[in-house]
């Protein structure tokens, strides 16, 4: 392509949106609706690509739109991380899309069109997060992502979901106006700014003393990354249909969140400022707590989706955390492991929905015995398990590894032994599944005969990001790339 | 021509066409008329305000007589800003009341009807415009006695009494007001505002003059509904006409606070008013407003009275501003003025056009419809986010100016306050959007169509406004920091 980085820019963003009207047309046509949707995601995702490997080249495109206030502008700026994020999220909705096609048609759900519309707008102000250039910017587009995934969260319209939309939205826009605009407001107020920055634009302006203060503020206003205590919303959004739980809830949403945590770490705060000040000293406990208990919360959950859940919010606090150590190790290690873990719990999702379609059942209890019937469903399943807890030959290992040694060269023991006691609990929380559903008898003594795999659609899905869990372990040179180049500078 | 004597022609050109509107034969002239009025009136107001903006001001004496003999209407960025607001909101509004009034309103009385809107018009630009206190008051009554009328209009029986509530409520206002006025001219023998500001140094402390300014900001404390002196305004706004509630939501508490300002700053000085317990007291009831209205507005049933707590709880936000009586602070004040009139606008436009379509305004009557009417059920949701305060729309703008000031002033219960208020905006807005739009209704619902095109381009035209000054804040605080520097220059 020979557009500019800045055209790409916009297309990324702009081009879901009209999409998402294209479906609205579209309504009535299902194939062609389906069509908008595959050829829409295709092209962002050639996009998402062409700008990594400009921006791993060393090009920093930036885009200025207008100013708010003065001072404050809506600007996109892409920088490496941002890029990590965009590449992620701009990839995985091709796949996800592809899989949602099996999934929707296969388990008959109503309002497609309204799904597939919401979708398109969630995907354009995530990517839209993930470039975005100022702190403004950034919480412009997380409230905006907030509000166009409410939809898809109530997409079954039960009383159930309208109870989970409330404690969604109630938390998501909760924290972030509650906590999180006040951190913004302070720095500003502080700074007089809000430009991302190398090495932060906290560091001299704000009193040391009150720094963990504001820190607070903005890792407990991120509600998006989940750390407890405001982590209720994310079980309570299992209650959408499962590609919106792969997708969102495993990827754009969540990691939207850490990585702007990631992004105040470095970019506000400044990764010196934060251990000279001392603002991380006891919110590391925070991310380490909701490490370990989520885990546990996670082995009680018999619902497959609500056990992911679980573990999703704490593996989420693993990048948190690693964000919060915020020595050089730890922010690779976590801004990769945005990458790892998005691949491999994309996959566990898709499996679970795969489950969900082809065998109509939602608990583990009921899952013994089925590897047989659905063995590629099941391989796949494993795979992302394996990733998760952080084995070699999987994608997963690379950014735990970084983590550990963050934790030590940070000499944090009692940390580094959080994420080793994690990994044991990832084993005992998943690797039963697979184990069960191969070696397994069926607990009524029925033989699943009847059960096939999932639709083609799915498999695709499910295959591509099971093998991508196993490219990642190695070839993780462009996000390992792009992680270092966001910790060292431009 | 024009130009020299454009502060009259805003006030005059109603005022006069008013008497001739209400003797036009009932049917659509009366309309025709009001709207090229507004319109006309809408394109003076801006050109006035574009005459000022560089923060010079308009002096126009009323028959040549000099002030402070004769009557001196004297417009600096402040008022004319709040000139702009009355007769934006009142020129949409014209183009919403073409469908909503041919409905609401008797047949035999559409004619009486737009001249006492007119009358109302006039009276609020007149307050926004005079520079003489006593000539304020009579713009007052004018407007008041209109509004009254215009209220007692709603089609159910209710709207009697509410109007009779605000009646009485409204002319303890008014009568506070002016012994307030009368005690000052007692004092310093004079009423233009300019002029008072001259004479009032030397006498402040002075008991008389305490008295006074305590009756006047009584009396205006009830005509802006602060809290806990608000009562009338829910009735008022839920059983007034669609097209009435709009307007006066949008302007007639705008309009008060603009003389609150006028009052505290040009005329007495805000450093004086420092010295007296005033700003403190106004800072709890604004807070107490905030608070427990927006908690009224969560557990309402209706939709338009919801609103109606809403706006009391907001115009807590205007006055914490006042309150502050920081550079800051005001121009979160004058923002929140502008953008308020645009969210409540356009929220309530878009009950209006639902109550066009259904005949009710409760909120359960409301299931499933956001489907039926997907263009009204977006203006909600933009409004409604609007006035939470979602970055991206107008009424974060004001949010993020009042709690910068909040911080400014090391208030951090304040900061607490503006953000908790905003929470609870969350549920109040979403228990709208909620059952708009979740689809379990009664099957009666699936009849209704989408509202008819005149009621939704003046509604999408304060949905887009909404949205345009949440991004292109050059209007609105470009403004409001010329008019504050002016408010507090003058003023000490």
């Amino acid at each position: 392509m020979n557009m500019t980085s800045e055209n790409l820019i916009i297309l990324s963003i702009v081009l879901p949106v009209i999409a998402s009207f294209l479906i609205l047309l579209a309504d009535k046509k299902p194939n062609l609706r389906e069509a908008i949707t595959l050829i829409t995601a295709t092209i962002i995702a050639a996009v998402t690509i062409t700008l990594g490997s400009r921006v791993l080249a060393g090009e920093r495109p930036e885009l200025f739109i207008t100013e708010v206030f003065p001072g404050i502008s809506i600007n996109f700026a892409i920088e490496p991380l941002g890029m990590l994020f965009a590449l992620v999220a701009g990839t995985l909705w091709l796949v996800t899309s592809i899989y949602a096609i099996g999934y929707m048609r296969g388990h008959h759900e109503k309002n497609q069109t309204r799904f597939y519309a919401s979708f398109a707008l969630a995907i354009s102000s995530a990517l839209a997060a993930a470039y975005s250039g100022n702190m403004f910017t950034l919480f412009l587009c997380y409230e905006i992502l907030t509000i166009s995934t409410y939809p898809l969260v109530t997409h079954a319209g039960t009383a159930e979901a309208r109870k989970s939309g409330r404690v969604y939205l109630g938390i998501l826009l909760g924290t972030s106006i509650g906590l999180q605009l006040l951190a913004i407001l302070i720095t500003y107020a502080v700074t007089g700014t809000l430009d991302f920055r190398d090495g932060g634009i906290l560091a001299g302006k704000m009193d040391p003393s009150y720094a963990w203060l504001l820190y607070a503020l903005f890792v407990f206003g991120v509600g998006k990354a989940a750390v407890m205590p405001f982590h209720r919303w994310l079980p309570a959004a299992m209650v959408a249909p499962t590609p919106v739980s792969a997708l969102l809830h495993a990827v754009a949403v969540v990691k939207a969140g850490v990585f702007t945590i990631l992004k105040v770490t470095i970019y506000i705060f400044g990764a010196d400022f934060i251990t000279t000040s001392g603002a991380n000293d006891w919110l590391v406990w925070f991310a380490a707590l909701t490490i370990l208990l989520a885990s546990l919360i996670a082995m009680t959950k018999d619902n497959l989706k609500a056990r992911l859940a679980y573990s999703t919010i704490s593996q989420l606090s693993y990048i948190v955390l690693g964000a919060l150590i915020a020595t050089k190790l730890s922010i690779i290690g976590a801004s990769m492991h945005i990458t790892m873990h998005a691949f491999a719990k994309i996959t566990l999702f898709f499996a679970a929905g795969a489950i969900m379609v082809a065998a109509h059942k939602k608990e583990i209890s009921q899952m013994r015995g089925l590897g047989k019937a659905m063995p590629l469903t099941f391989t796949a399943f494993t795979i992302g398990t394996l990733s998760i807890i952080g084995l070699p030959p999987f994608g997963g290992m690379w950014s735990k590894w970084y983590l550990a040694l963050g934790t030590v060269q940070a000499e944090e023991w009692l940390l580094l032994s959080v994420f080793m006691i994690s990994s044991l609990l990832n084993i005992a929380y998943l690797l039963p599944i697979s184990i069960r559903a191969f070696f397994s008898k069926p607990a009524d003594g029925v033989e699943y005969t009847e059960i096939k795999e999932a639709p083609v659609p799915i498999l695709i899905a499910i295959s591509i990001t099971s093998i991508m869990c196993i490219v990642l372990f190695f070839y993780p040179d462009p996000f390992y790339d792009l992680a270092q180049a966001a910790v060292g500078g431009r | 021509m024009i130009e020299q004597h454009i502060s009259l022609l805003i006030v005059a050109i109603p005022l006069v066409l008013a008497p001739v509107v209400a003797v036009l034969p009932n049917g659509k002239l009366p309309w025709l008329a009001t709207t090229v009025i507004a319109w006309a009136v809408f394109m003076l107001a801006w050109q006035q305000l574009e005459m000022v903006s560089g923060g010079t001001s308009i002096s126009y004496e009323l028959g040549g007589w000099p002030p402070p003999w004769g009557i001196e209407y004297k417009i600096d960025t402040t008022n004319a800003l709040v000139s702009l607001i009355v007769a934006g909101i009142a020129a949409i509004t014209m183009i919403y009341a073409s469908k909503s009034v041919t409905r609401e309103i008797q047949e035999s009385k559409i004619s009486l009807f737009y001249a006492a809107f007119l009358l109302c018009f006039t009276g609020l630009l007149g307050i926004a415009q005079t520079g003489d206190i006593f000539n304020l008051f009579v713009f007052l009554e004018i407007s008041s006695l209109s509004s009254y009328a215009l209220i007692s209009m709603g089609k159910k029986r209710q709207a009697l009494t509410a109007a009779y509530q605000y009646l009485i409520m409204g002319t303890i206002g008014a009568t506070f007001f002016l012994i307030g006025v009368g005690l000052l001219y007692a004092m310093t023998g004079t009423l233009n505002m300019a002029d008072l500001a001259v004479r009032l140094p030397d006498l402040l402390g002075h008991g008389t003059v305490n008295t006074a300014f305590a009756f006047i900001m009584v009396g205006f404390a009830l005509k802006l509904a602060l809290f806990p002196l608000h009562l009338w305004l829910p009735n008022a706004y839920t059983y007034a006409p669609s097209v009435v509630t709009i307007f006066l939501a949008a302007t007639a508490t705008k309009v008060a606070v603009y003389v609150m300002l006028r009052v505290i700053f040009t005329i007495f000085g805000f450093s004086e008013i420092a010295a007296t317990p005033a700003d403190e007291i106004f800072l709890v009831l604004c807070v107490g407003g905030i608070l427990i209205m927006s908690f009224y507005a969560i557990y309402q049933t209706d939709s338009k009275r919801l609103l109606a707590y809403s706006s009391v709880a907001q115009i807590g936000y205007m006055m914490l501003g006042v309150g502050l009586g920081s550079m800051l602070g005001l121009t979160a004040t004058l923002v929140h003025l502008f953008n308020h009139a645009l969210m409540k606008g356009a929220l309530f436009m878009a009950i209006g056009a639902i109550v066009y379509q259904i005949g009710s305004s409760q909120i359960k009557d409301f299931a499933g419809l956001g489907k039926r009417m997907p263009w009204t059920f977006g203006a909600i949701i933009i409004g409604g986010l609007s006035l939470i305060g979602v970055p991206g729309t107008a009424g974060f703008v004001s949010k993020w100016y009042l709690v910068l000031a909040a911080i400014e002033a090391q208030s951090w219960l304040l900061v607490i306050v503006v953000l908790v208020g905003s929470l609870l905006a969350v549920a109040y807005v979403w228990k709208l959007v909620e059952v708009l739009y979740f689809q379990d209704g009664e099957a009666g619902t699936t009849e209704v169509k989408e509202a008819p095109l005149l009621l939704l381009i003046p509604t999408w035209a304060l949905v887009v406004a909404n949205v345009y000054f949440g991004i292109n804040t050059d209007l609105t605080v470009g403004t409001a920091e010329t008019a504050v520097k002016l408010l507090l220059g003058g003023g000490s």
